[in-house]
């Protein structure tokens, strides 16, 4: 990773972070350095605020306290070197427009003023498409699609201005495990080829396994980083919580979270956080 | 009058009354802005606050009667402080129901508390609630082509963002739009808008023009410049061919624009979709295969 021997600096880190709101603290404590190039899991159950995680990495919300850098600043609105998928369920039946359009908005859509067709804009959203293997949806309606077609779109939106790091909130969760696994190995080759850091808001942790570098476990007002199977172990997670909780890996090297919040995490629930 | 077969001597013979050139110049500026505005209110789904926005408008209206000013200062003023006041109480677009529903029923009741105070309030009411294209004044028209340029202004300057967030809320915010000034902005439009369009329509009629050519729009082109344009389209085919057939007939120009709208959207529903040209990629059956 490192170039002309320098170091390079982890492009996301976080110091003794608490989240949450005036009345109520989300979870506290929180460690994290993520480098670029690295595909991360954010694991946790409903509520745990996995989502407030990311908002405080867009900075749309503060931290109550401790300090978040995002490429060695705080972060700030509006940042264009973070390309967001937000969690989200269906487009509208009647939203009849097309992917391009959508794609192309995130391009130029914070530009005030008015511009039918820029070239380099409509370059731009092509380029997001193709990465993503979209460029035969470009003219599609976006209420036509499937929702993997929909995931991948919603990629490539985030993709088109060409950030350092993807923010993807539950883009698994309306998938089944065929289309789910397929969004993983895209997601994971572009991280790899794009060099670009990718965190990815999921429930089950299984499929994603064999591609992460690194997983973010939340849980009970706290937050654990680290490599997978480092975090994942009884020991650790039951040292964290301050409860039993047993880690079970089956013959196929998935794994099963017992005894935090009573719930086994390897299910897919509705998430609607 | 009697309607010939020689088009060119009908628009003649009704350009000749002063009344029709007023009802074509305001019916047309009208319509222009209602197919702009009216994209952007189907496509951010507030086609409830866009209604709920000329009921209030007939509030200022009925109390501009009452002090004797004209209609559309009243309508402008009330449909702006409501349009904002709407924004204010509920900044989502997506769960604004409850709040403007509540703005709305307290506005209605000042409405009905000026026209019972109004003694001569037959007419005036009737023209607010219904239209009144046919009797619409030199100065109405100024004042159209005024609020329509500057609509048109305020939507060149937003058009990107005001898309973008309309479409993709969440991204948007993320991307670093104000959602809420752009709520406002958005709200102001459709005021603007509505206070315009009521001389056409009325109130109670608002949707054939801002609502109505959007749908139908939006059925036909996928793309925001082209399904606008279009929408512009049906609403000046139905306010002209209105005016038109309405000088012939001795029924209210906003039935035969209403009707015109209703026949243009039942078409593209369900003649449309059956005679466009197909598609290779199929709507529907992926959602099937997918959850097997």
């Amino acid at each position: 990773m490192a170039t002309a021997g320098a170091v390079q600096p982890q492009i996301v880190t976080g110091e003794n972070v608490v989240a949450g709101y005036p009345d109520k603290v989300v979870w506290r404590d929180a460690n994290f350095g993520f480098d670029r190039g690295e595909l991360i899991a954010i694991i946790g159950p409903n509520g745990a605020g996995k989502t407030t995680l990311f908002r405080l990495l867009l900075g749309l919300q503060q931290p109550m306290s401790g300090t978040i850098k995002m490429f060695n600043e705080l972060p700030k609105r509006g940042n264009s070197r973070i390309g967001y998928v937000p969690q989200r369920h269906v487009i509208d039946s009647e939203t009849n427009i097309e992917c391009m359009e959508l794609v192309h908005l995130a391009f130029c859509g914070h530009l005030w003023g008015f511009h039918l067709s820029s070239k380099v804009g409509r370059k731009a959203a092509l380029d997001a498409l193709e990465a993503v293997g979209g460029a035969e949806l470009a003219h599609q309606p976006l209420c036509d699609l499937s929702g993997g077609e929909l995931q991948r779109i919603f990629l490539a939106e985030a993709l088109v201005s060409n950030p350092d790091i993807l923010l993807l909130d539950e883009p698994l969760s309306s998938l089944d495990i065929r289309r789910a696994k397929e969004l993983i190995q895209l997601v994971d080759r572009v991280v790899r080829t794009r060099n670009v850091t990718a965190l990815l808001v999921a429930h089950d942790i299984n499929p994603l396994l064999p591609y992460l570098d690194k997983i973010v476990y939340i849980a009970n007002g706290k937050v654990a980083t680290g490599k997978p199977q480092e975090v994942l172990t009884s020991e650790r997670l039951s040292a964290l919580y301050d409860v039993h909780v047993e880690v079970i890996r089956d013959s196929r090297g998935n794994v099963a979270i017992i005894g935090i919040d009573d719930t086994v995490h390897n299910h897919e629930h509705n998430a609607d956080e | 009058m009697a309607f010939s077969a020689n088009l060119l001597l009908d628009l003649e013979q009704m350009f000749q009354y002063q009344f029709m050139q007023h009802a074509f110049e305001a019916g047309t500026l009208v319509a222009i802005i209602a197919g702009i505005v009216g994209y952007f209110v189907v496509l951010r789904r507030s086609a409830f606050a866009a209604h709920s926005l000329s009921h209030i408008g007939f509030a200022g209206a009925a109390g501009a009667v009452l002090i004797g000013i004209s209609p559309v200062f009243g309508l402008l003023l009330f449909t702006s402080v409501g349009g904002i006041g709407m924004t204010i109480l509920g900044p989502r677009a997506s769960h604004r129901d409850v709040q403007i529903g509540t703005v709305l029923a307290f506005m209605l009741g000042l409405g009905v508390l000026f026209i019972s105070l109004y003694t001569g309030y037959a007419t005036e009411a009737y023209s607010i609630l219904f239209g009144e294209i046919l009797g619409i004044s030199n100065t109405d028209v100024l004042v159209t082509a005024i609020a329509g340029l500057v609509i048109l202004a305020i939507v060149a300057v937003v058009y990107r963002p005001l898309l973008f967030a309309s479409l993709d809320e969440d991204v948007a915010e993320a991307k670093g739009l104000h959602l809420h000034a752009l709520g406002i902005v958005f709200m102001l439009l459709v005021a603007l808008a509505t206070s315009i369009a009521v001389q056409v329509v009325g109130v109670l009629l608002i949707f054939s023009l801002m609502v109505t050519p959007a749908a139908i729009a939006q059925r036909l082109a996928n793309q925001p410049w082209r399904a606008i344009t279009t929408s512009v389209l049906v609403s000046l085919t139905a306010t002209w061919l209105g005016l038109f057939v309405a000088f012939y007939e001795p029924y209210p120009v906003s039935f035969f624009i209403t009707s015109i709208v209703f026949v243009l959207y039942l078409l593209a529903r369900f003649v449309y979709p059956e005679i466009r040209p197909h598609k290779a990629h199929q709507t529907g059956s992926h959602r099937i295969i997918e959850s097997r």
